[in-house]
């Protein structure tokens, strides 16, 4: 069985979860739980009304996933206003960004969804201010090197992640949504611009487009794929809910995507929303993954297999150096050279002593 | 899925299976693969677990857990031992020493983080006659070791840590896993029931000399049974104090359980009822004692007083 190939199906298609066997399952649940889709699994599954015939080992797995995804989709709520409540008085513009969106504007995406933690974005002439506040409100810097505290400040587009002392929840400023150091940063200016309003509340979200181009620029400058295919799900979602309301959406995504100078991106996530996930869209001319730019066999090559979740049960050498590569050539899209070599360099000799689970990106 | 006792296989037949990620352990409803290499962590598996029912790669397991040496320096230099659930190291590795201990933390953590299908309370809890006592407790309580002098005395162990309720029927499930014991605790165990099985201890640096018991084979063989929970107690080890069973108010005992649980806000709602219908099913009490015995006869009466008929009249002594 084609693990990655059958989670995909299982996550498009859940009517289909009768017909796996106990043992399919022992690997399944291990392989979803691994990619960060063991929720949404179940969301799928439990709305096709299919729960009840998966074996009774099996089934308490996916309540207990379900009954975890429930209760972060309260917690992000929860924390979206204790965000708001703190910058308000400085009446900066934040714009919730990536799953806080997603849940804030009731996306299919934000269903079944684990929530790491909140992304905002605020303009950077406020990003001090922003910090501040956020500081008063209870959010701090956590246990943090000085050398990943100088990668974040200095040479990423982030603030250090930043911790609330009390709930532990952890929040992620950002003034764009590439790093200064990258080699093509998108106006921050035009997002904010755009950015809508949720009815009936004072939360900022992008525009539906920018909402998707965000996701397929994150995607696609993202050295470490372990919630790639999460991702590619997650934008599947956003274009084909988009579309529904709007069928000129992809179209005008299109435009939007060359008016701020992302249009690789944009294009790369549809060439693999085809390839990997199957899922077509009567796409702009342009976005149309037949015709193959230089360069789109060789990242194929890469991104197909990295798309795959990142077990062991779906692993082989190939995919082992496929991922890599595209965890090189994501640091290579976000700082120069010479910076690269002595971060990367600078990793890996700390990681020869030290427990990788405290090291960051 | 055919199982037999993990004490019926050979030594040399469990270090090859546990080497090779084949063997999987069944504690209560829940089967663990368990992948491991060390000698020392099989022959301590092999004496705690030996009651417990071993099944070599079956087709379905509740978890996939590892523990070996970490991948850097640290396999050679000052070696450590790491736990992986499911492939993914999620701790900071321990002193390899403290391999066997590992593994029970790291399964201890895999349900409190992931069995949301249970509300799960950091309490020991046991079953007598169809009841459970649930002892809620924070570290230093001495709840580790009356709940292994309890179990030792005609109290069915259910867990020494995790107190797993069906949020629907209430009734608590039980794993009957070896108990955890520090320091003077160990002492005292040995004393009470020489005839016991222990894993090796270790030493910790900040928890001190650190063992597991093996418990009654009687609690493992009806590990499937489950038990209405009837009594929730705080215990206090108070040195040199008489027994004292005070009960409590089922306001103040409800926050504490609350707090005490593992999973109570992720469950919401959900976690709220349950905590409430505890409470109207079962008595709260504070207990104070400093002397094994006397805590034996205050849950005997505890246990036998359910038994007569007419309301129950809480008490403030032993008797």
């Amino acid at each position: 069985m084609n693990l990655s190939r059958s989670l995909i199906e299982l996550i498009r298609y859940p009517d289909k979860a009768g017909v796996l066997t106990l043992s399919d399952w022992d690997a399944m649940l291990r392989v979803a739980r691994t990619a960060n889709l063991i929720a949404r699994l179940a969301e799928g599954i439990s709305r096709a009304g299919v729960l009840e015939r998966l074996p009774d080992p099996v089934r308490p797995h996916l309540v207990a996933a379900l009954v975890l995804s429930r209760h972060q989709r309260q917690a992000i709520a929860w924390e979206i206003r204790h965000i708001a409540a703190a910058v308000k008085p400085l009446e900066i513009p934040l714009v919730f960004l990536k799953g806080a969106a997603y849940a804030l504007s009731d996306l299919r995406a934000a269903r079944g969804r684990l929530f790491g933690d909140v992304d905002v974005l605020v303009p950077v002439e406020r990003l001090a201010e922003a910090e501040a506040a956020l500081t008063l409100g209870g959010w701090g810097r956590g246990r943090i090197d000085p050398y990943d505290e100088r990668y974040y400040r200095q040479w990423m587009h982030e603030l250090p992640p930043l911790v609330h002392y009390k709930r532990g929840t952890l929040i992620d400023v950002h003034h764009n949504i590439l790093p200064r150091t990258a080699r093509r940063t998108p106006s921050a200016q035009r997002l904010l611009d755009a950015a809508i309003l949720i009815p009936e509340t004072s939360f900022r979200v992008l525009d539906p487009r920018d909402m998707v181009i965000h996701s397929a620029t994150h995607l696609f400058h993202e050295g470490e794929l372990g919630n790639g295919l999460r991702d590619l799900l997650d934008l599947e979602a956003l274009v084909s809910e988009f579309s529904e309301r709007s069928p000129n959406f992809v179209a005008r995504l299109h435009d939007r995507a060359l008016e701020i100078g992302l249009e690789q991106p944009l294009r790369l996530a549809f060439r693999y929303m085809k390839c990997v996930l199957g899922a077509e869209f009567s796409a702009a001319p342009a976005l149309n993954a037949e015709r193959d730019r230089v360069g789109d066999r060789w990242l194929d090559i890469f991104y197909v297999r990295a798309f795959k979740p990142d077990h062991p049960l779906c692993g082989d050498l190939p995919t082992t150096v496929a991922r890599w590569g595209l965890y090189l050539r994501g640091h290579y899209l976000r700082m120069p050279p010479l910076l690269l070599a002595r971060h990367l360099g600078r990793k890996a000799f700390v990681r020869l002593y030290r427990s990788g689970s405290r090291t960051a990106p | 899925m055919s199982e037999c006792r993990l004490g019926e296989m050979r030594r040399d037949e469990v270090h090859r299976l546990l080497r090779a990620g084949d063997l999987a352990l069944r504690t209560g409803s829940l089967r663990t693969r368990i992948r491991c290499g060390f000698p020392d962590v099989a022959d301590s598996l092999h004496a705690i677990y030996a009651e417990h029912p071993v099944s070599v790669r079956p087709d379905f397991s509740d978890f996939h857990v590892e523990v070996r040496s970490p991948l850097n320096l640290r396999r050679w230099m000052r070696r450590q031992a790491e736990f992986l659930f499911e492939g993914h190291t999620l701790f900071e590795p321990l002193p390899r020493d403290q391999a066997p201990a590992l593994i029970e933390w790291g399964l201890n953590w895999s349900i409190s983080a992931y069995c949301h299908q249970w509300f799960t309370i950091h309490a020991a809890s046991l079953e007598r006659g169809g009841r459970a006592l649930i002892l809620p407790a924070p570290p230093g309580s001495g709840k580790s070791t009356l709940c292994a002098a309890l179990a030792f005395s005609g109290w069915r162990l259910l867990s020494d840590e995790l107190t797993m309720l069906d949020p629907e029927t209430l009734q608590a499930s039980a794993l009957a896993r070896p108990i955890n014991l520090k320091n003077a605790s160990i002492d005292v165990l040995r004393a009470f029931a020489p005839q016991a099985v222990w894993a090796p201890e270790t030493y910790d640096t900040k928890k001190g000399r650190v063992t597991h018991l093996r418990p009654p084979a009687d609690s493992v063989s009806r590990m499937l049974e489950t038990a209405r929970p009837r009594w929730v107690v705080f215990p206090k080890y108070v040195s040199g104090a008489d027994p004292m069973l005070r009960p409590r108010t089922k306001t103040a005992t409800f926050i504490e359980v609350a707090q005490n649980a593992f999973n109570y806000s992720t469950l919401g709602e959900l976690g709220f009822d349950v905590v409430a219908r505890l409470m109207d099913s079962c008595d709260c009490y504070d207990f104070e004692y400093s002397r094994l015995e006397d805590a034996l006869e205050v849950f005997d009466w505890l246990a036998t007083a359910d038994d007569a008929p007419g309301p129950v009249q809480a008490h403030t002594a032993g008797r």
